[in-house]
């Protein structure tokens, strides 16, 4: 999205051209933010520590999503289900061939992508409707086959196995306040390799995907490569998430999260932040997190004043409820996200006290 | 396979499917005039299923507020869906005109959350088992057919009232969109926007119809499942299925769908036959493994139109 600099911000060099990090006040947010998080443990409550937990790998798997649906164009239903393959591949890795998780976290990301490429297969011949309707469909088959295949390794029908604590040399990321860490510096690197994916031969070949499947055919891009490669990246961000949930959350399996709806809410996460856009994950994943959460008090707080039999169901139903709601105003009042929303603020803060 | 139990499974299959076909027929129906694929029918008919049950005063907690006959409610039922469907239309699509299919995805997806939160407070979260049926759930026919297991097929009656009243259905929805003049005009509709408002076709009413008939559609597959199972959230997983069955009979063809949906009634039934026990279990997931097949080698569908863009 090029944005409109004000006269006299030029760039000298093309080194300052490409630069991410123009402003001296935007590596002070950056290392700002980056030790708010770090420090987090000293300062924070419980629930933040355990919240920036949650938001941080489900940023990672919003990324993901947005190389495949934000920058190539092409829906995905199925994000939650390759986080599932990576909860796995990391689980099985350390338990089985003894690994360090830090080892097999590019495993999992890997075995995470091949998954993707399978179900990204399809595109070769659909696109749109018909390739959601593909990754719908991995969306069911592979959390089925977690529960019926191979019962000795992946936990049989009960599908669930333990995930065992990180750990380098005796320190044990056994609680949210250590594994915050791990979260971190996994983002830092994610989020390095996702903003540059996009400028890069790849990326430049997934916007053209996105913008027009044709004239980039014309311009010599290889689709069915590039999509599977977007596929594959985006499964190995989904896989990377996975690895890392299932470490946090210290079991893998079906019931802890990886269902259609899951799906659907990394989808709605990017859609609120801004398709396309390297904040945009950031911003939606924390936004829709945040307001789970505010759904739940609110929840909680209508039981405490309803008849007694409302209780169990005021409890569960405000967070699809807030969600729908909140998807839906995004989408009919501002479909290109909180990214946007923050460049239009931004702009008009420059120009304050002027409208214009 | 264990062919003594294939005579029940294709019997049961087909009674299943057109269940299914007739949920599917719902969303080629709006996909048909708007373009528009439903991913929240499943969770209007749920909602029908609901409502159908609050008519008909089953919560039995004493203070209900209508206790109508089966029928009665119903009708009732589908006047909701009728309004309910137009509404929609009205807030949540209308203001998507030509947007992205990702937004439009999106948005039906973000209906469906806000349909199911909905549904759960007013209705409660637990499955409603005492949903009216017009005769007990147990009660079958026995029909002696010598190569089946132990010699007799069992249907139940219920289902093979969902059978009929399905193909009651299907058979009204072919009538209505081939003679009727609002179905006409649907049909028009799909095959081109500017060309139909050009003969004086009022486009967006024909949406809301589509709409609102699709959601009676929904209640009316949502009554039928309920009578066979009961009344809970979970129903709009159906839907889950009907999906395949939709592309494998071809996205727009309304015969299609009901081909689809039988064949995947079929599909979930047959695998449920086999000898061993990884493909018996599988029958949860076979309609989506028939997809893939399909997606990969006929992305058309069976009876749909060739447009589809193909890469």
């Amino acid at each position: 999205m090029a944005i409109l600099r004000p006269a006299g911000d030029y760039d000298r060099s093309y080194r300052q051209d490409k630069r991410y990090i123009r402003k001296p006040w935007q590596w002070v947010i950056l290392f700002a933010s980056i030790g708010v998080v770090a420090t987090c443990p000293y300062w924070g409550t419980p629930y933040i520590i355990t919240t920036a937990n949650r938001i941080g790998y489900t940023i990672i798997a919003v990324q993901g999503l947005n190389i495949l649906t934000g920058y190539t164009g092409q829906i995905s239903l199925g994000q939650a289900a390759f986080m599932l393959v990576g909860g796995y591949v990391s689980t099985l890795v350390v338990t089985h061939l003894g690994l360090s998780m830090f080892l097999a976290l590019p495993i999992a990301a890997v075995g995470a992508g091949i998954v993707g490429l399978i179900f990204g297969l399809p595109s070769l011949r659909v696109k749109g409707f018909y390739l959601a309707m593909a990754t719908l469909a991995a969306q069911f088959i592979i959390p089925w086959l977690t529960k019926h295949t191979f019962p000795e390794f992946l936990g049989g029908t009960e599908g669930r196995i333990a995930t065992p604590v990180p750990q380098i040399g005796s320190f044990l990321f056994n609680e949210p306040a250590r594994f915050i860490y791990i979260t971190l510096g996994v983002l830092i690197i994610t989020t390095f390799i996702a903003a540059n994916i996009t400028r890069t031969r790849l990326g430049r070949a997934f916007v053209a995907i996105r913008d027009n499947d044709l004239a980039a055919e014309l311009l010599g891009v290889n689709l069915f490569g590039y999509k599977l490669r977007a596929f594959f990246i985006a499964a190995m961000y989904a896989g990377l998430a996975g690895a890392l949930k299932a470490h946090y959350q210290r079991a893998i399996g079906t019931e802890f999260g990886y269902s259609l709806t899951e799906s659907i809410v990394l989808l709605g996460m990017l859609v609120v932040g801004g398709l396309g856009t390297n904040i945009g994950p950031f911003l939606g994943a924390t936004f829709i997190i945040v307001m789970q959460d505010v759904s739940n008090v609110v929840g909680s707080n209508f039981a405490a004043i309803m008849p007694h039999e409302m209780t169990a169901r005021l409890l569960t139903s405000f967070r699809p409820i807030f969600f729908g709601l909140i998807l839906m105003f995004f989408l009919i009042f501002e479909p290109r996200g909180l990214a946007h929303r923050w460049q239009l603020f931004k702009a008009a803060w420059r120009l304050r006290p002027f409208s214009h | 396979m264990n062919w003594v139990l294939v005579p029940q499974a294709i019997i049961t299959g087909i009674l299943n499917g057109s269940v299914i076909g007739l949920i599917a027929l719902g969303v080629v129906l709006i996909y048909k005039s708007s373009e528009i694929f439903n991913f929240s029918q499943g969770h209007l008919l749920m909602l029908g299923a609901f409502v159908t049950w609050w008519f008909a005063g089953a919560s039995e907690d004493g203070n209900e507020i209508f206790n109508f006959p089966l029928g009665l409610a119903v009708l009732a039922a589908f006047l909701v869906a009728l309004l309910i469907g137009f509404l929609i239309e009205r807030i949540a699509l209308r203001p998507m005109t030509g947007q992205p299919l990702l937004s439009i995805i999106l948005m039906t997806l973000g209906l469906a959350q806000l349909i199911e939160g909905l549904v759960s407070i007013f209705f409660g979260i637990q499955p409603k088992s005492n949903f009216p049926a017009p005769i007990a759930r147990t009660e079958t026919f026995k029909i002696p057919f010598a190569f089946a297991f132990q010699g007799n097929i069992f249907i139940k009656k219920l289902l093979v009232i969902a059978f009929l009243v399905a193909v009651f259905g299907m058979i009204l929805i072919v009538i209505f969109f081939k003679f009727s003049r609002v179905g006409l005009s649907m049909r028009a509709t799909a095959e081109d926007h500017e060309l139909a408002r050009s003969i004086g076709i009022n486009v967006p009413r024909i949406f809301g119809l589509s709409w609102a008939i699709a959601g009676i559609v929904a209640t009316a597959g949502g009554v039928l499942l309920a009578m066979l199972t009961g009344a809970s959230l979970s129903l709009s997983t159906v839907v889950l299925v009907a999906f395949p069955a939709i592309l494998l009979g071809g996205l727009e063809s309304l015969p299609g769908a009901i081909v689809g949906g039988i064949a995947v009634g079929l599909a979930q039934e047959l695998v449920s036959t086999a000898k061993l026990i990884e493909i018996r279990n599988s029958s949860e997931i076979a309609p989506y493994v028939l997809l893939l097949i399909v997606l990969i080698i006929r992305p058309e569908g069976l009876f749909g139109q060739k447009r589809i863009e193909r890469i």
